[in-house]
C-alpha cells in the first residue's frame, strides 16, 4: 500500500504515455516493423517468455556478478584515494577521463586482449559501475560532520577507528545514492557487453531480432531491460533501508 | 593536583591567542573558565585534549606531560555531537570502545541513574536538546578519563532547559564528584556550578583573575536570589566589562 502511495503517482503518467503511444499508433496505421504498439509488444513478450527467459536469467547473472566487481573495486579505490590525498590528487583527473572512453569502441578491444570470455564482458560492466561509487563515496567520507570528526579526535580515535567507527558509517546514505545509479548502468553495461559476442542474453536477442526485423522483439528486449533496471534498483533500496540507521540530520 | 598547565603560550600565524596560561584542577573540583568570544578557551582545550602543542610552557596530567597525547580526558562539546546511527547506549559506549571492551551493563545502569533508560535504544534524532546533552554527558562520563573538559556545553539550549541541566549536570557531579574543567560564556553559570573560577582576558589571553565560589554544597536555584550571589556576580561582570572596555 505504502508502495502503491509512493510510486502511483509514477505509474499513472507511464499508463498515460503506454495509452498515447498506442492511440498514435492505431490512428496513424504505422506498421509493425517501424513502431509496433505496446499491446502488441507486451502480448509478444508474454508468447516469448519461455525462451526469452534463459536470456534474461544469464543478463541478470552478469549483470549482478558485474556490479558485484565493479562497485566492490569502486568501494576499494575510494578509500585508498581517501587515506592517500596524494594519490587522489595524481589519478582522480585521470577516473573521470577513464569515463570518457566510449564503451562501444572499447569493447571489441577488450575482446581482442581478452577472448569471448566472461573476463572482458565483466570489465565492460565493472568500468561503468565502479565510477558512481567512487566519486559517492569520497564525497560521503570527504562530507563527514567535522564536529563529529573533531569529537573523535578529541576521544583519542586513531585513523583506522575514525574510519570504520565515522567516516564509513557517515558515507553509507552516499554509498547506496551511488550503488543505485551503478545498479541502473549495469544491466546497459551487461546488454552491451553481450553485443561483443555471447551465447545468450538480452543483447544477444536483441541483435538477432534486429536482424531479422523484429521491431517487437527489439522492444521486448528493451521493455525488459527496463524492468531489470528498476528490479536491481528496488532491491538496492531495500538493503539500504536494512543497513542505514536512526537517519542522519544533515 | 590532577591538571596543571604552566605558562603555557600559543599563537596561529599571525594571531597570538594564549600569552600566558597558569591553572590547574585539583582532585574532585569543578572549575569554570570565564573568558570573552575568542580569547581561546576552545584553544586551551584542544591543547588539553592533544589536538594541538603548546609553544611553550607545560601541561600536565597526574604529574605527566601530556602534550599531543589524545584520550586522556573525557570531553562534552557545545554540540552534543551523538552518532546519529548508533542508539543512545551505542553512542555512550562509543569512547570504551576504542579502548577496549564497552561494558555495557554498566552503561545500562548509569543510563537507568540518570532516569534516560527508556531511550536506551533511541536513536539521537527522537531526543530533545537536553537529552542530548544529557547523553553527550554521560558518555564522557562513561570514557573512565578523570578529568571531563565541557565546552560551553549548554550554551545552544533554551534558558529553561539550560538551568534544569544545570542542576542534573550538579546532582550526577554529586554522586561521583569528577574533576571538570567547564568552559562558559555565562557568569550564572559559573558561579552556580563551580568551585572556583578562572576569569579570563581577551586575546591575546591571560589568566586575570581567579574567584573561588564560596557557596555550599549541595546547591539549588535559590542560591540564585541570594544577596552574596548576586553581589559577586556584579563583581565578576564589573571585571569582564573593564576587560572589554566600552565594547561591552
Ligand atoms: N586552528 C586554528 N587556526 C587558526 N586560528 C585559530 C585556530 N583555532 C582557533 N583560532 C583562533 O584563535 C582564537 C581563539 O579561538 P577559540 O575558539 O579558542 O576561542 P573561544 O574562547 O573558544 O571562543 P568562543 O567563546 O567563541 O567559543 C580565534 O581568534 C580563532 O580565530
Ligand atoms: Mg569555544
Amino acid at each position: 500500500m505504502k508502495w502503491l502511495r509512493s510510486n502511483g503517482g509514477a505509474i499513472i503518467v507511464l499508463l498515460f504515455l503506454l495509452g498515447l503511444w498506442e492511440i498514435i499508433v492505431k490512428i496513424t496505421g504505422t506498421p509493425a516493423w517501424l513502431l509496433p504498439a505496446p499491446s502488441q509488444i507486451f502480448s509478444e513478450g508474454f508468447k516469448v517468455i519461455p525462451s526469452f527467459s534463459t536470456d534474461i536469467l544469464a543478463t541478470t547473472k552478469l549483470a549482478i556478478l558485474g556490479l558485484v566487481i565493479g562497485s566492490a573495486a569502486g568501494f576499494i579505490i575510494a578509500v585508498i584515494l581517501h587515506i592517500l590525498p596524494i594519490v587522489q590528487k595524481m589519478t582522480y583527473p585521470l577516473l573521470i577521463l577513464s569515463q570518457n572512453i566510449p564503451i562501444i569502441v572499447l569493447a571489441p578491444l577488450l575482446i581482442i586482449w581478452f577472448g569471448f570470455g566472461l573476463l572482458p564482458k565483466l570489465i565492460v560492466i565493472a568500468l561503468v559501475c565502479f565510477f558512481p561509487i567512487v566519486v559517492a563515496a569520497l564525497d560521503g567520507f570527504k562530507n563527514t560532520a567535522p564536529e563529529l570528526k573533531y569529537y573523535m579526535q578529541m576521544a583519542g580515535a586513531s585513523k583506522t577507528q575514525m574510519f570504520w567507527k565515522l567516516e564509513l558509517p557517515y558515507a553509507l546514505p552516499s554509498l547506496f545514492s551511488g550503488l543505485k545509479i551503478s545498479a541502473t548502468y549495469s544491466v546497459m553495461g551487461a546488454v552491451i557487453s553481450e553485443w561483443l559476442g555471447a551465447k545468450q542474453g538480452i543483447g544477444v536477442y536483441m541483435t538477432l531480432s534486429q536482424a531479422s526485423f523484429r521491431t517487437d522483439h527489439v522492444f521486448v528486449a528493451i521493455f525488459t531491460i527496463m524492468l531489470l533496471s528498476v528490479l536491481l534498483f528496488g532491491l538496492i533500496q531495500a538493503f539500504e533501508k536494512l543497513f542505514i540507521k536512526g537517519k542522519i540530520e544533515r | 593536583m590532577l591538571l596543571n598547565i604552566e605558562h603555557v603560550k600559543k599563537s596561529f600565524a599571525e594571531t597570538e591567542v594564549l600569552r600566558d596560561i597558569s591553572l590547574h584542577v585539583e582532585e574532585g573540583e569543578f572549575v569554570a573558565l570565564l573568558g570573552p568570544s575568542g580569547s581561546g578557551k576552545s584553544t586551551i582545550f584542544n591543547l588539553i585534549g592533544g589536538i594541538m602543542e603548546p609553544d611553550d610552557g607545560a601541561i600536565t596530567l597526574n604529574h605527566k606531560v601530556i602534550h599531543g597525547k589524545r584520550g586522556l580526558i573525557g570531553y562534552m562539546p557545545q554540540q552534543p555531537s551523538l552518532f546519529p546511527w548508533r542508539t543512545v547506549l551505542e553512542n555512550i559506549v562509543l569512547v570504551q570502545e576504542l579502548t577496549g571492551k564497552p561494558n555495557r551493563q554498566e552503561a545500562k545502569e548509569w543510563l537507568e541513574k540518570v532516569g534516560l533508560q527508556e531511550f536506551e535504544n533511541a536513536y539521537p534524532i527522537e531526543l530533545s536538546g537536553g537529552m542530548k546533552q544529557r547523553v553527550a554527558f554521560i558518555r564522557a562520563m562513561l570514557s573512565k578519563q578523570n578529568l571531563l573538559c565541557l565546552d560551553e556545553p549548554f550554551s545552544a539550549l533554551d534558558e529553561f532547559t539550560r538551568i534544569s541541566m544545570q542542576k542534573w549536570l550538579l546532582s550526577v557531579w554529586e554522586t561521583n564528584r569528577k574533576s571538570i574543567l567547564f568552559v562558559t560564556h555565562s557568569i550564572e553559570e559559573a558561579l552556580f556550578l563551580a568551585d572556583r573560577i578562572y576569569i579570563l582576558t581577551k586575546r591575546p589571553t591571560m589568566v586575570k583573575e581567579e574567584v573561588i565560589v564560596p557557596f555550599a554544597r549541595p546547591r539549588d536555584e535559590s542560591l540564585l536570589n541570594t544577596e552574596p550571589f548576586f553581589h559577586l556576580k556584579q563583581k565578576i561582570f564589573k571585571q569582564l566589562k573593564d576587560e572589554l572596555g566600552e565594547g561591552l
